[in-house]
């Protein structure tokens, strides 16, 4: 079954789509990102972050965000999750509970893997029984079941942004911002946490904006890939993820491209140096 | 979708083999009794190479006559332990420091919220506190009598005075080493206000909280023991008031003594806070040299 078929199909007819008590109203993008500017600081000094950048993403959809350095991809994060305004503009994910993971795992040090993933869920005042349940259920799906008592000290860096993926789960999000989440992780610890992610993605139908400077990954994760200049950030380009799934990092259609998009980005880069 | 599936091997395998490889070694546990012996066999050496340099001191000569060596001094502490008199000073002295540090506490705790949070305040009075904190005790000492009178409120405040920006400050340091990722983490999942403070902002300022608590008894202990050699309030003897009888006596014996009283309460706060503190570095995990954090 191809991308576009799966994306065009309601949710209720797709094999294993876990059931929402509210269903998204139909054809309403669940992110949507109206020529959005932001700025920092005043006058002649003011930074112009991003300028103009408009984006929508479809209930279920998974957008990879590429740039070079200073394109606004973090600030960009920020402003959907409701971090940050916008200076003109609007973001808006129609209401969706929205979560956010980091290239640093942000996980409370004092706190056990269970407790950290439970967290968001003691935010929302959800009665304890009900908390020890879904803990349980989080950190199975991340495989991490055996280390539930761990510190985070305790964990590898790959264990540790599982942790931070159940947690992100933890709130019930249906649109999972991620800034760099695998950056710092070693290739293979990488590779198998996309194939986790993605399952995760497809069984939950989840909404993902995934940002990445790594273009082979942009491609392998995202069915979409948008491409943003530099200083300011605006859109350049979009480039649709058309051959099906699962891919992986190193497939002849990935790096094939790969290098497309990375030769889009160069143009970018030069015209700076200019 | 289903076919999708069966096509890709599933990763669980390879995360368990990577997982047992990443795990960190659990630490040998050692037993309690190891562990005291541990960390009090280089404080027994300690105190015997003190005894021996003191025993030089006075076979060397020095103010002969007024310094007596361990062997005179020690007999005294033996005497006294078995007097009421020292124990009903150690009772009130104790007792001073418990409520005195207990309000210096109330009211550090609140001081250092207030600051750390509202940012003029911060700006303002900070710099104010830590100010406070570098006066020496005994100046409050006067304010104290000339305010309350000679009696056991003008110490209590002197306690209150120099504990209370001490931790004030440890609350202060701590808010403001706290990571803002872990801050804008907490906000992204949803923790506000209370939540905020009762989930992230109290435990992860709880290290440096513990040391201002420290400092906070050392200086309001300074404070405590300044105060009582002044204030004597009759029928009520302090330790203070102890050593004050001995320099009027001339009674060196006695004085070391007291001092050595005062040495051993301070070594057995000093061990219990270690104890704490310990306990915190162990959960957060900076005591793991093996850690990968």
């Amino acid at each position: 079954m191809s991308i576009d078929a799966r994306r065009s199909m309601p949710p209720e007819a797709v094999p294993g789509a876990l059931a929402r008590s509210e269903p998204p109203a139909a054809g309403s993008p669940a992110v949507r990102i109206s020529e959005v500017s932001k700025s920092f600081g005043r006058g002649h000094d003011a930074l112009l972050a991003l300028d103009q950048v408009s984006l929508t993403v479809a209930p279920g959809e998974f957008v990879t965000l590429i740039g070079a350095s200073g394109c606004g991809k973090s600030t960009l994060l920020n402003l959907v999750a409701g971090l940050d305004q916008p200076t003109s503009g609007q973001v808006s994910a129609g209401g969706r509970q929205v979560a956010l993971m980091f290239q640093e795992s942000a996980l409370f040090p004092w706190l056990s893997a269970a407790r950290n993933v439970e967290m968001p869920m003691r935010a929302a005042g959800l009665p304890r029984a009900q908390r020890r349940e879904r803990v349980a259920e989080l950190l199975d799906l991340v495989h991490l079941g055996a280390f539930a008592d761990k510190h985070p000290h305790q964990l590898s860096g790959g264990m540790r942004q599982r942790v931070a993926l159940a947690r992100a789960l933890a709130q019930d999000a249906e649109v999972l911002l991620m800034d760099e989440p695998f950056g710092a992780l070693d290739a293979m610890t990488r590779d198998l946490l996309h194939e986790v992610l993605e399952g995760i993605w497809r069984r939950r139908r989840l909404t993902i904006l995934f940002v990445t400077h790594e273009v082979r990954e942009a491609v392998r994760l995202g069915d979409r890939v948008v491409l943003l200049s530099s200083r300011p950030g605006r859109v350049i380009g979009e480039f649709p993820v058309e051959f099906g799934r699962p891919r992986g990092m190193d497939d002849a259609q990935t790096v094939e491209l790969a290098i497309k998009i990375k030769a889009r980005l160069r143009e970018e880069v030069v015209r700076h140096g200019s | 979708m289903a076919a999708d599936t069966s096509a890709t091997p599933p990763p669980e395998a390879a995360i368990a083999g990577l997982d047992r490889l990443d795990a960190v070694p659990p630490q040998a546990r050692r037993r309690f009794w190891e562990m005291a012996w541990a960390a009090s066999w280089p404080k027994l050496l300690a105190l015997v190479l003190a005894l021996a340099i003191w025993e030089l001191i006075y076979l060397s000569g020095f103010k002969q006559g007024i310094l007596p060596g361990p062997a005179q001094a020690l007999p005294d502490l033996w005497h006294q332990l078995h007097t009421a008199l020292l124990w009903q000073a150690l009772g009130t002295t104790l007792r001073r420091a418990v409520i005195g540090f207990a309000l210096a506490l109330a009211i550090g705790l609140v001081v250092g919220a207030l600051v750390s949070r509202i940012k003029p305040l911060r700006a303002g009075v900070g710099s104010l506190i830590t100010a406070l904190q570098t006066l020496p005790s005994i100046v409050w000492v006067p304010f104290g009598i000339i305010l309350f009178g000679a009696n056991t409120t003008a110490i209590l405040f002197v306690i209150v005075m120099t504990a209370a920006p001490a931790i004030a400050n440890g609350l202060i340091a701590g808010a403001d080493y706290l990571p803002p990722l872990l801050l804008r983490a907490g906000k992204t999942m949803g923790l506000r206000r209370v939540s905020l403070y009762r989930h992230l902002i109290m435990p992860a300022t709880l290290p440096a909280f513990v040391t201002g608590l420290k400092q906070g008894w050392a200086f309001g202990w300074h404070g405590l023991i300044a105060g009582e050699v002044v204030v004597i309030i009759l029928g009520q003897p302090s330790l203070g008031v102890l050593l004050s009888n001995d320099q009027d006596q001339a009674d060196m014996a006695g004085a070391i003594s007291i001092i050595i009283v005062l040495l051993a309460i301070g070594i057995a706060v000093d061990l219990l806070f270690n104890l704490v503190n310990n306990r915190i570095r162990r959960r957060w995990g900076v005591t793991d040299a093996a850690g990968n954090g």
